[in-house]
C-alpha cells in the first residue's frame, strides 16, 4: 500500500482509497499551474505596473486596457476563450510554429492563467509603487540615484511590504480558480476529484478535495504570516 | 463583417440565446446578492458576538468558504442537495425522481461563500465604527436591536459600501461557474454556440465583452453609490475610505 492510500483507509471510505492517489495526483498538478502562472505573472505584473506608471500614453493605455480586461471579465471564458478559439487558428499557429504551445491543454492554462495574474498582481505591484512617497524619489535623485537604480534600491524594497499582503490573497485566489483547468480536460486536483466521483458516486471524494484544498490555503496563508513578519521585523509594531 | 453578424443577428443568429443568457446571469446574481449579504452580516455579528462558540462557528465557516475553489463548492451544494432531497423525497414515500433546480443550487453555492466574503467586509466596518455611537444611544435608552437599527447600520452601509462593491464584482464573475451544472446563462449558451458554429474565438470573445461591459457599468455604479452614501462627508485629504 502506498502512502497516498492511507486517507482513504484511515477513515474507512472505499473511494477516497481507491482515488486517493490520482487526487494526490492532482494535486501536484494543481501545485504546479498555480507556481508556473504566479511567477511568470509576477515578471509580466511588475512590467505592466512599470508601463502604467512611467510608459507613454498609449504604452499605458494598452496596458491599462490588457488589465482592465483580464479583471473584469471571468476567468473560465479567458481560458475557453485560448483553449477553444486556438484551434481555430490552428493552420496560422502552425505556420509560425506555435501550435505546438496551444494544442496542449496545460499550456493553454499556464497561458491564461498567467496573463490573469499578471493583471491582478500588476494592480497590486502599481498600488504598492504609488504608496511609497514622493521624498523617497526625491532624496534618492538628490543623491544622485539613476531611475533604475532608486527603482531597485529605494523603491522597491517598500513597495514590495505594501504588496505582500495583497500578493498572499492572489496566490490563494489562484490555487482556487485554477480549478477551473478541470473544464478543459486537465486532471489537476478538481478534474481527478471529479473523475473519482463520476465512476464511484460518493460525495466524500468532494469533502475530501475541499479538506486538501483547504490545506493548501491554509499553508499559504501561514508561509505569508511568516514572511511578512520577517520583513517588517525592522518596523516598530503597535 | 457580414458573417459575424450574420453569426449574431442572422436567421439562425445567436445574439437571442445569448441574450436569454445574459439575463439568467445577471438575475442569479441579483438574486445571490441580498441572501450572500444578509448571511455576511450574520457571520460577521457572530464574529464579533461574546459567545465562545458563536466566535469559532462564524470563524470556521468563513475560513472554509473563502478555501475552497467556487467550482468545488458548487459541486458539493449542487449534488448534495440532490442526493439529500432525492433522499427525503423518497422517505416521504414518493417514487419519482425530484431534481434540485440548478439556479437554487446555483444561489445558494454562491451565497454561501458570498456570506464568507463579505463578513470580512462587514466586520472591518462593524470595528470602524465608534464605541462612542454605541454609548451614545445606550445613554438615550435605546434598545440593543434600535440601536443596532437606527445608528450602527446607517453608518455600516457607508463604511462597507467599498468592500462589498469589490465582492459584488466578484460574484458577477463566479456566476459564469454556474454553466458546469447545465443552468443555460451566458457561458452555457456560448458554449452551444460554439459546438454549432465552431467558431470558439467569436463566440467566446463576444460573451467575454459581454461580461466586461457588465463589470465596468458596475463598477460606474458602485462609484456613484458610494458617492451618494458619502455626501455628507468631506472628502478631504487622502479621501474617506
Amino acid at each position: 500500500m502506498t502512502w497516498c492510500e492511507w486517507p482513504g483507509v484511515l477513515i474507512g471510505n472505499e473511494a477516497i482509497t481507491n482515488y486517493g492517489c490520482r487526487m494526490f495526483g492532482g494535486l501536484a498538478l494543481t501545485l504546479q499551474l498555480v507556481t508556473v502562472s504566479i511567477v511568470l505573472g509576477a515578471l509580466l505584473g511588475v512590467g505592466l505596473a512599470l508601463t502604467r506608471l512611467f510608459g507613454g500614453t498609449i504604452a499605458a493605455g494598452a496596458a491599462n486596457a490588457f488589465m482592465t480586461f483580464f479583471r473584469g471579465t471571468p476567468l473560465i471564458c479567458q481560458l475557453f476563450l485560448v483553449y477553444y478559439g486556438a484551434g481555430q487558428f490552428r493552420t496560422s499557429l502552425e505556420a509560425v510554429n506555435l501550435w505546438w504551445f496551444f494544442r496542449e491543454a496545460w499550456y493553454c492554462a499556464a497561458f491564461t492563467f498567467t496573463l490573469n495574474t499578471a493583471a491582478y498582481q500588476g494592480e497590486i505591484y502599481r498600488g504598492a509603487i504609488q504608496a511609497v512617497t514622493r521624498g523617497q524619489w526625491e532624496a534618492a535623485r538628490a543623491l544622485g540615484l539613476r531611475w533604475s537604480q532608486i527603482l531597485r534600491t529605494v523603491v522597491a524594497p517598500q513597495a514590495l511590504m505594501v504588496a505582500l499582503r495583497p500578493l498572499g490573497n492572489e496566490v490563494v485566489i489562484m490555487i482556487k480558480s485554477s480549478a477551473v483547468a478541470s473544464l478543459v480536460t486537465l486532471f489537476d486536483l478538481m478534474g481527478t476529484t471529479r473523475l473519482a466521483f463520476a465512476r464511484s458516486f460518493d460525495l466524500s471524494v468532494y469533502l475530501f478535495a475541499a479538506l486538501l484544498y483547504l490545506v493548501m490555503v491554509e499553508a499559504v496563508r501561514r508561509l505569508w504570516d511568516v514572511a511578512e513578519r520577517r520583513l517588517t521585523r525592522h518596523l516598530v509594531r503597535s | 463583417m457580414d458573417y459575424f453578424f450574420g453569426l449574431l443577428f442572422g436567421p439562425k443568429g445567436w445574439a437571442g440565446n445569448l441574450a436569454s443568457g445574459a439575463l439568467i446571469t445577471i438575475s442569479l446574481a441579483l438574486a445571490t446578492l441580498p441572501f450572500g449579504l444578509a448571511l455576511g452580516l450574520a457571520v460577521a455579528l457572530a464574529k464579533r458576538s461574546g459567545s465562545v462558540i458563536l466566535r469559532g462557528l462564524a470563524t470556521v465557516y468563513a475560513t472554509v468558504f473563502r478555501g475552497v475553489p467556487e467550482l468545488l463548492t458548487l459541486y458539493i451544494v449542487y449534488f448534495g442537495l440532490q442526493l439529500g432531497l432525492q433522499r427525503g423525497w423518497k422517505m416521504l414515500g414518493f417514487s419519482s425522481n425530484l431534481d434540485m433546480p440548478a439556479f437554487v443550487a446555483g444561489m445558494i453555492a454562491l451565497g454561501l461563500v458570498l456570506a464568507a466574503f463579505s463578513s470580512e467586509v462587514w466586520v472591518g466596518a462593524l470595528n470602524a465604527i465608534p464605541k462612542g455611537q454605541r454609548e451614545g444611544a445606550q445613554a438615550l435608552g435605546l434598545t440593543k436591536g434600535m440601536t443596532f437599527r437606527l445608528v450602527v447600520l446607517p453608518q455600516l452601509v457607508r463604511l462597507a459600501l467599498p468592500g462589498l462593491g469589490n465582492n459584488w464584482m466578484v460574484l458577477l464573475k463566479e456566476t459564469s461557474l454556474i454553466s458546469v451544472i447545465a443552468l443555460p446563462d451566458l457561458m452555457f449558451w456560448t458554449g452551444r454556440a460554439n459546438v454549432v458554429t465552431k467558431e470558439p474565438f467569436f463566440f467566446f470573445g463576444v460573451a467575454c465583452m459581454i461580461y466586461l461591459v457588465f463589470s465596468l457599468i458596475s463598477s460606474a455604479g458602485i462609484d456613484m453609490l458610494e458617492r451618494r452614501v458619502g455626501r455628507g462627508f468631506v472628502s478631504g485629504s487622502g479621501g474617506q475610505r
